[in-house]
């Protein structure tokens, strides 16, 4: 569905994307994740044909981008950055307005009419009056540009943050929304910074960190087990002493125990009659294999950066040799060594929490 | 795309508060020289306004003088800048393009809209100032003035009443054509940028400047290519005989104008990044 190779964007100085291939095939549910700056925006716009790219190739159901933008956009929805709308008019008469300014915009007025409260509709604004969205909440706003991308029946939607401002339950909405959508086969490729947004939505990921798309892969991948099962036991001591040496680390009650077979182990406890809270297999979390694949985010800019990797120019080098330590790491994707190496437990229990989310 | 944009320029306030404002600077001087019948004398004060007092039906002409120099070339500016620029200003841009409308027909439904901004705009201030000028002038030749059936053109002939319309017609196409000059420029900065105050501003500095130069000596060997050198030519169409060579000159250097400005603003905007 989208398939880019080596695309490049620079602006100036600052290499906003470097070198990505990305492949979105048909009915995936990609979400894209990466720190404030690191180019999913201007990837987004690329594909949609509002950014030229410097180098590389697009292509988007098979026709190359931007060459055919217009006939691909036909059967594209697309929410880019935020909504946008003419303040001065209600949100009925901005999705007419869009809906008669393009391709597919003609029919009955009451065709029209119908496509338009249709969208509204989905996009759960169906009960908006006629007041001009200067007056919309900001959840109103988002709504409503989800609204405009849903306009025309499209087979991909393109979404850049597209719970942006929503409370959680429009969030839910919105993801029930996507998921029928999905099941009548539309694609979605979505950029976020919710990671339980991606999580729960999602049935592929990629990863962007300054530029570079460090991971890309299979959702279930990513939720492998790391070959670890986690036990709550109040008879901690004795298990410790019956495993002997196969708990990796230990936080009070709660065992971390190198084993792929979570059955076996509780049956052993068990048989040994240990008592047992909740055991379960340890899985990789979207989290920790976010957080390990990037970098702080680009945007923040300390007065003493410790890596000055953003500008690029003749410091090609200062990213090159960043690179060379995030990459490996994250595409091997075994789910073998994530932050559970020994040198870095207390990770293994406290769900990292650097600041992603900022 | 082109009805929508014509939509948008119809449904926008603003649209309607400058042709007011526009319309407006005519009828209160109209109502100041009724109520007085002060009227400058011949050769001082804005052009024609001598010569109205005598006849409503040459208010037009007078109107015209009166908001060519500022008025009407700032709300064209500001109409003309707010095209691609407010659209981005707005957020609306990406979306317009996403949806899609090729970059180049939407710059062709702006600059068709502009148009018919810039037509309107003239025409309501020639109709409602003839309105104003009949009202309450009259079209009876005022004795002391003329008399005789005709109006004095400013080469001293009397011109008949079809004259006089037909006149201002030419008056309304030559002053709107010039208009659309300002409206290019402004169109094209508004390619430029993402703010629509930037465009119109930037197309007025221009204006400014041009205006400035066109009455300084020194800059007399730039002169005849200045956007605003020939804007009062029109004048001529009230001689008798229509005096044609400024006209022409000034009908032909818009010309040049609007296309090289039309063609650079879609050589902009049909390459550019949409970043907005
Ligand atoms: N028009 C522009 N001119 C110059 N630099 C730009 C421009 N647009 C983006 N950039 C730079 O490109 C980089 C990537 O920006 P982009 O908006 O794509 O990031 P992002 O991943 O969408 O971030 P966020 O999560 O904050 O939305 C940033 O360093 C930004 O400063
Ligand atoms: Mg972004």
């Amino acid at each position: 569905m989208i398939v880019t190779r080596a695309l490049t964007k620079r602006f100036g100085r600052i290499t906003a994307v470097h070198e990505v291939d990305l492949n979105v095939r048909e009915g995936d549910r990609y979400g894209l994740l990466g720190p404030n700056g690191s180019g999913k925006t201007t990837l987004v716009r690329m594909i949609l044909g509002l950014v030229y790219a410097t180098s590389g190739e697009i292509e988007v159901m098979g026709q190359p981008i931007p060459r055919r933008t217009n006939e691909v956009l036909r059967e594209v929805g697309a929410l880019v950055e935020g909504p946008g709308a003419y303040a001065h008019l209600s949100g009925r008469a901005n999705l007419t307005f869009l809906d008669a300014s393009g391709p597919g915009g003609g029919g009955s007025r009451k065709a029209r009419r119908l496509r338009v409260e249709e969208a509204l509709t989905r996009a759960g604004l169906s009960g908006v009056d006629d007041r001009p969205v200067k007056t919309y909440s900001l959840g109103m706003r988002q709504r409503l540009g989800l609204a405009a991308a849903l306009l025309h029946q499209p087979r991909l939607l393109v979404l850049d943050e597209p719970t942006n401002g929503l409370d959680p339950q429009g969030i839910r909405e919105i993801r029930d929304l996507l998921e029928e959508l999905n099941a009548n086969g539309t694609t979605i490729f979505l950029c976020s910074h919710l990671l339980s947004e991606v999580e729960q939505l999602c049935t592929r990921v990629g990863v962007m960190d300054r530029g570079h798309l460090v991971l890309e892969e299979e959702m279930s991948q990513v939720r492998s087990p790391t070959g670890r099962v986690v036990v709550h036991t109040p008879d901690a001591d004795r298990a410790v002493a019956l495993l002997d040496g196969g708990v990796e680390h230990r936080d009070g009650a709660r065992l971390l125990v190198r084993t792929a077979d979570a059955a076996e182990l509780n049956a052993r406890l068990v048989r040994e009659g240990l008592r047992i809270d909740e055991i379960h297999v340890q899985r990789r979390s979207l989290e920790d294999v976010v957080l390990e694949a990037t970098g702080p985010g680009s945007d923040r800019l300390d007065a003493e950066p410790a890596e000055p990797a953003e500008l690029d120019g003749p410091g090609v080098h200062v990213d090159g040799v960043r690179k060379v330590e995030t990459r490996p790491s994250a595409s091997t994707g075994t789910g073998t060594g994530t932050s559970l190496s020994p040198g870095s437990e207390p990770d293994a229990w406290q769900g990292t929490s650097r600041e992603f989310l900022e | 795309m082109i009805v929508t944009e014509l939509a948008k320029l119809v449904r926008r306030p603003r649209t309607w508060v400058s042709l007011a404002l526009l319309c407006g600077l005519p009828a209160i001087v109209a109502i100041f020289l009724g109520v007085t019948e002060v009227a400058p004398p011949p050769g001082e004060g804005p052009t024609f306004l001598s010569a109205v007092l005598s006849n409503g039906s040459l208010y037009p002409a007078a109107a015209l003088a009166m908001v060519l120099p500022l008025f009407l070339p700032v709300s064209v500016a500001v109409v003309g800048g707010d095209s691609i620029a407010g659209e981005a200003g707005s957020g609306m841009l990406r979306y317009l393009l996403l949806r899609p409308v090729g970059r180049t027909r939407l710059l062709v439904a702006k600059l068709i809209a502009l148009t018919a901004y810039v037509m309107l705009a003239v025409v309501a201030v020639a109709a409602t100032s003839y309105a104003i000028g009949v009202a309450i002038f009259g079209t009876e030749p005022a004795s002391a003035l003329a008399g005789s059936e005709l109006i004095t053109s400013v080469s001293g002939t009397g011109l008949s009443d079809v004259q006089v319309a037909l006149r201002i017609t030419y008056t309304v196409l030559y002053i709107g054509f010039s208009m659309l000059g300002v409206g290019a420029l402004a169109l094209f900065l508004s390619t430029f940028t993402d703010s629509p105050l930037a465009a119109a501003l930037g197309a007025l500095a221009a204006l400014v400047t041009s205006q400035v130069l066109v009455t300084l000596d020194a800059a007399a060997s730039v002169q005849p290519y200045l956007l605003t050198r020939y804007w009062l030519a029109w004048v001529d169409f009230f001689r008798d005989p229509i005096l044609w060579r400024d006209i022409e000159r000034g009908l032909a250097l818009q010309a040049v104008y609007v296309g090289v400005l039309l063609a650079a603003s879609w050589a902009n905007f049909a390459t550019r990044d949409v970043t907005s």
